[in-house]
């Protein structure tokens, strides 16, 4: 049991990204205001607001809206998906666990990045050629729209928002800890600045913030590792054996700890990741920009290039900080004292490597680049819920497929507007929360409900609207319900005695993903009627859309 | 797409084919990459030790690093073979199948 929590606790500390770990940025210190950063943001923000401001020449149909227009490349929305989905939390976050432990850091590296093989084979193509807007579209083919699009919209929105939440109060308090802001101050300058990305410039604004703050966090992350292995002249050998000498755990961090003791809760996390990818809603929209199947798949094999490279990077960046940073200790510890830990917390390890290697101008660049990075996760995360009100809400359900398109263009901006205050009050009110649960609840419902439903709509001939629509939602509440019921909110969060949590594994996926699988066979296999008739004669044309593409939304078609 | 279109690609056995192709490969390469991160995951859960012992004598590297290392670089590889496939194979397959079909 006492495993089982520390896995879960480790795992979450990470997967809920540097202000996860509750004890280091939760209580983040205010820190003297960092100039040379906040200039750099600011110039961050100048560019990309220009190029709000050109986005918004360009935006003028929902379509532009949603997709750019569908005139991204591939190698472009590579970049784009690499910047929605490499956080701060997995620069700081994973850098901080190879300096704490060495090892085990890699374990999650290669966690967060097994998902995007399966979404290529599985996913990619198919949706480009079923889907115009949204992950719903590619569901609503055959199935009938009411029912599938008020399920497929409360999936996104359960996901996008504790997505959000995780990363609002990530941003407060980072910013807190790098820039020396108020929290509030930090959570509105980040709520107000992804509104009018989204809202003045729609996706090709948010794909081009994405596509600089990737570029970015590549190239100063490049920098460090690049840094750190000249003083070691490039030889990995000599840089671990340093490490070792210095780390207080020694030899230790050079193999596994005490992360992975209870291979179900592994096995579970491992499903979560691995198939949640492939139902993340503001992932999954981004192969509506690009115009072709073909592009598409070059997309992900991009993505998954540059989030792998980075994972490695971090690696080199987690060893780098344990040989440099203990070289300096009274600069960069508490006290001066190695034993009690980093200024800041352990998430700072990245951010004082910086310093390190770079001096203080790197160091303001490196801090503006985690704060940009924020900005595009949220930009990305904001334009798929604002799709899923007015694309699968409200044209769909509420206006039966008849809403034209400057409607439903309006309706997008001002959920995007209602979604930016949310996000913005969320923040506040969650400030003093422990959050760290959120990012893996957003994992375990994209791969319990999204997923099941894509998968087997476009695969399986005998799904039906009820078998899907069923089973969606099981796999969403059981998800949600069994995360409540897990040490990391019924103990962590709910404050109940430890050992008391009904749910005893670190995720819900192997039991909410398998039972959303089995009920929408079962329902499916014992639907009869009419409807589930056409639904699957309807199977045959969307067979021959999804590998073709004969019929596809093309570039200008959208 | 008209009906008579839609029925030829269905007759087609080239149809069939691709989609026969396409999905066995989409689903060994998917069972691969469980295979690999589920083994490794759980190579660190049963066998803690073999993964801690060194490289070579003298060295400090442990095996399971490059082996990580190794689960990262087939991640990208393999994504790469998929997307090569299909850019040459499935892509012209589903090209003939549409030319036939009067497209």
């Amino acid at each position: 049991m006492k495993s089982r929590s520390r896995w879960a606790m480790l795992l979450l500390f990470v997967a809920g990204g540097a202000w996860a770990a509750g004890a280091d940025l939760g209580q983040a210190q205010k820190q003297v205001t960092n100039w040379t950063a906040i200039a750099m943001f600011v110039g961050f923000v100048l560019v990309t607001l220009w190029i709000t401001k050109w986005a918004a020449a360009k935006t003028r149909t929902a379509a532009d809206f949603y997709t750019a227009g569908g005139g991204i490349t591939g190698f472009q929305n590579g970049l784009a998906i690499a910047g929605d989905y490499m956080s701060a939390a997995s620069f700081l976050g994973i850098s901080g666990l190879v300096f704490a432990s060495g090892f085990d850091g890699l374990i999650f590296s290669i966690g967060w990045l097994v998902g995007w093989p399966v979404v290529t084979f599985l996913m990619a193509e198919r949706l480009r050629n079923l889907g115009k807007f949204t992950f719903a579209d590619v569901a609503g083919y055959r199935f009938a729209p009411l029912p599938i699009r008020t399920f497929a919209a409360c999936g996104s929105l359960v996901v996008v928002a504790f997505y959000m939440i995780a990363q609002m109060v990530g941003a407060g308090q980072l910013i807190k800890l790098l820039f020396g802001l108020d929290y509030a101050v930090a959570v509105v300058v980040v709520g107000g600045l992804m509104m009018s990305y989204v809202l003045f410039g729609g996706m090709t604004a948010t794909t081009w913030v994405q596509i600089i703050k990737a570029v970015l966090l590549l190239v100063g992350a490049s920098f460090m590792a690049f840094a750190v292995l000249l003083q070691f002249h490039f030889s990995p050998e000599a840089l671990f054996a340093k490490a070792v000498e210095v780390h207080a755990k020694k030899d230790a961090i050079m193999a596994p700890g005490g992360l992975i003791k209870d291979p179900v809760s592994a096995v579970s996390v491992g499903l979560a990741l691995m198939f949640g990818t492939a139902g993340l809603p503001h992932i999954l929209m981004r192969f509506f920009t690009v115009p072709s199947a073909r592009e598409a798949r070059k997309s992900v094999a991009w993505a998954t290039t540059w989030i792998g490279y980075f994972y490695i990077l971090t690696f080199i960046i987690g060893f780098g900080a344990i040989v440099l940073l203990t070289q300096d200790p009274a600069m960069y510890y508490v006290d001066g004292d190695l034993a009690k830990g980093l200024k800041g917390g352990g998430n700072m390890a990245a951010v004082h490597l910086a310093n390190a290697v770079g001096g203080n101008v790197f160091l303001g660049f490196i801090s503006a680049v985690a704060f940009a990075t924020i900005l595009a996760v949220v930009a990305g995360l904001t334009l798929s819920g604002a799709s899923a009100v007015a694309h699968d809400l409200y044209a769909t359900v509420i206006k039966k497929g008849k809403a034209d398109s400057w409607a439903e263009l309006r309706v997008s901006k001002i959920t995007t507007v209602v979604l930016g205050i949310v996000a913005v009050l969320l923040g506040i009110a969650f400030e003093k929360q422990n959050v760290a649960f959120m990012v893996m609840l957003a994992f375990a419902v994209a791969c319990s409900a999204n997923f099941p439903v894509l998968f087997m709509s476009v695969l399986w001939k005998n799904c039906t609207t009820r078998g899907a629509v069923a089973g969606g939602f099981v796999g969403l509440i059981l998800s949600v319900a069994l995360t409540i019921l897990s040490p990391a909110v019924w103990e962590a969060v709910l404050g109940n005695p430890k050992g008391s949590a009904w749910f005893p594994y670190a995720s819900p996926a192997l039991f909410s993903m398998t039972s959303a699988f089995v009920v929408i066979w079962l329902v499916s296999l014992t639907d009869r009627s009419a409807q589930a008739q056409r639904e699957r004669a309807l199977f045959d044309a969307q067979q021959i859309r999804s590998e073709t593409g004969l019929g596809a939304a093309g570039a200008a078609g959208h | 797409m008209s009906h008579a279109m839609a029925e030829h690609i269905r007759s087609n056995p080239k149809f069939r084919h691709l989609v026969r192709t396409r999905n066995a490969w989409a689903t060994a390469l998917t069972l691969l990459v469980v295979v690999v991160y589920f083994g490794y995951i759980l190579l660190i859960a049963f066998d803690r030790d073999l993964l801690a012992t060194k490289l070579a004598p003298g060295s400090v590297i442990s095996i399971g690093i490059p082996m990580g290392l190794g689960v990262i670089l087939f991640t990208i590889l393999i994504t790469a073979v998929y997307v090569h496939l299909a850019n040459t194979r499935f892509d012209r397959m589903a090209a003939e199948v549409l030319r036939e079909a009067g497209k």
